[in-house]
């Protein structure tokens, strides 16, 4: 009968710190925002866009996307508090709080921003900042989530550069396929990857 | 003179094969096991977890999470604080300062180890 080859000491260590950085990654991935939120916020924001899309009055479009702000906001809560629940744990538990932290600052300044630029009828750079300052918070939320989060953030920051330098008419559609479809997209990709 | 020193000294230095064997013997054992390790790496990765959370993400069952895990409170590497939210009892870990600090020099020392092996 043989006896198991001896595994080299440089193998083993390689092996530890490989399990140690899997372990790491998979605790990320575990505290990480909601998958299926992502989804069902991009589904909201499509159907806001096409709702928007159709106002003559700018004031009633601005209404319409401030409606579904509210209610991506109650859909994320909604998923976030479903995911740390079913991990058995509270959503103001450390993970939840550094992400509410770091996703708020830029999110409240693009809220006093858009104030400002509303009321004196600067409505044509609010697609552009909306998408940027939430791209922020999605970047530095992200630095405590799984990669996908912070990358997720980087698109919306790129198209709201782009938005900003394109004609204001496109406006509804840059903030179609960024708060609808990105969502969707990386919503699919967190939740196949990384379970819900 | 200089090369009289140069291999007094080649005689002294230990060769890497001697500091991977030496470095390994350093590893704390406590850690070294791959629940403990698992357990260690999770909570310094993400703050202070639950028992549940704990369990599925090391894949395991109860009974090695809580043997594993009153080992490494023992040591004084994590604490475990025991409540309830609302009627369902929930236990939590956490990482401490000398938890933290017993991981960093274990990776210290699986550094040396691939360090050492690799000069050879």
């Amino acid at each position: 009968m043989s006896s198991p080859r001896p595994v080299a000491i440089s193998d083993h260590a390689l092996e530890q710190l490989q399990y140690i950085r899997d372990t790491m990654e998979r605790t990320g991935s575990f505290t990480a925002v909601p998958g299926w939120g992502g989804v069902a916020m991009g589904a909201s924001a499509l159907v806001a866009a096409v709702i928007a899309a159709r106002q003559t009055d700018v004031r009633m479009w601005g209404i319409v996307w401030m409606f579904e702000v509210v209610l991506a906001l109650a859909i994320g809560s909604a998923f976030i508090l479903r995911k740390t629940r079913r991990g058995d744990r509270s959503m103001f538990a450390a993970p939840g709080r550094q992400f509410f932290l770091s996703f708020s600052p830029p999110v409240a300044a693009g809220g006093v921003l858009s104030w400002i630029l509303y009321s004196q009828g600067a409505w044509a750079v609010l697609p552009g900042m909306w998408l940027m300052l939430y791209g922020a918070g999605v970047v530095t939320a992200g630095a405590f989530s799984v990669r996908v989060v912070p990358i997720m953030g980087l698109c919306f920051m790129g198209l709201g550069a782009m938005a900003l330098a394109c004609p204001a008419a496109w406006g509804n559609w840059f903030l179609a396929f960024g708060f609808g479809v990105l969502h969707v997209v990386f919503g699919l990709i967190i939740a196949r990857r990384y379970g819900g | 003179m200089a090369k009289a020193t140069a291999s007094k000294l080649a005689a002294v230095k230990p060769s890497p094969t001697t500091v991977a064997t030496r470095e390994t013997q350093a590893l704390d054992r406590l850690i070294h096991e791959k629940v403990r390790l698992g357990i260690v790496s999770a909570l310094a990765a993400s703050g202070p977890l639950t028992f549940v959370e704990l369990r599925s993400l090391l894949a395991t069952t109860d009974g090695n999470v809580s043997v594993h895990a009153r080992k490494l409170e023992e040591a004084g590497y994590i604490t475990c604080t025991k409540g309830y939210e609302g009627r369902v009892p929930r236990t939590e870990y956490a990482l401490t300062a000398d938890g933290r600090a017993a991981l960093e020099k274990y990776l210290d020392h699986l550094g040396a180890i691939l360090g050492a092996l690799r000069k050879k």
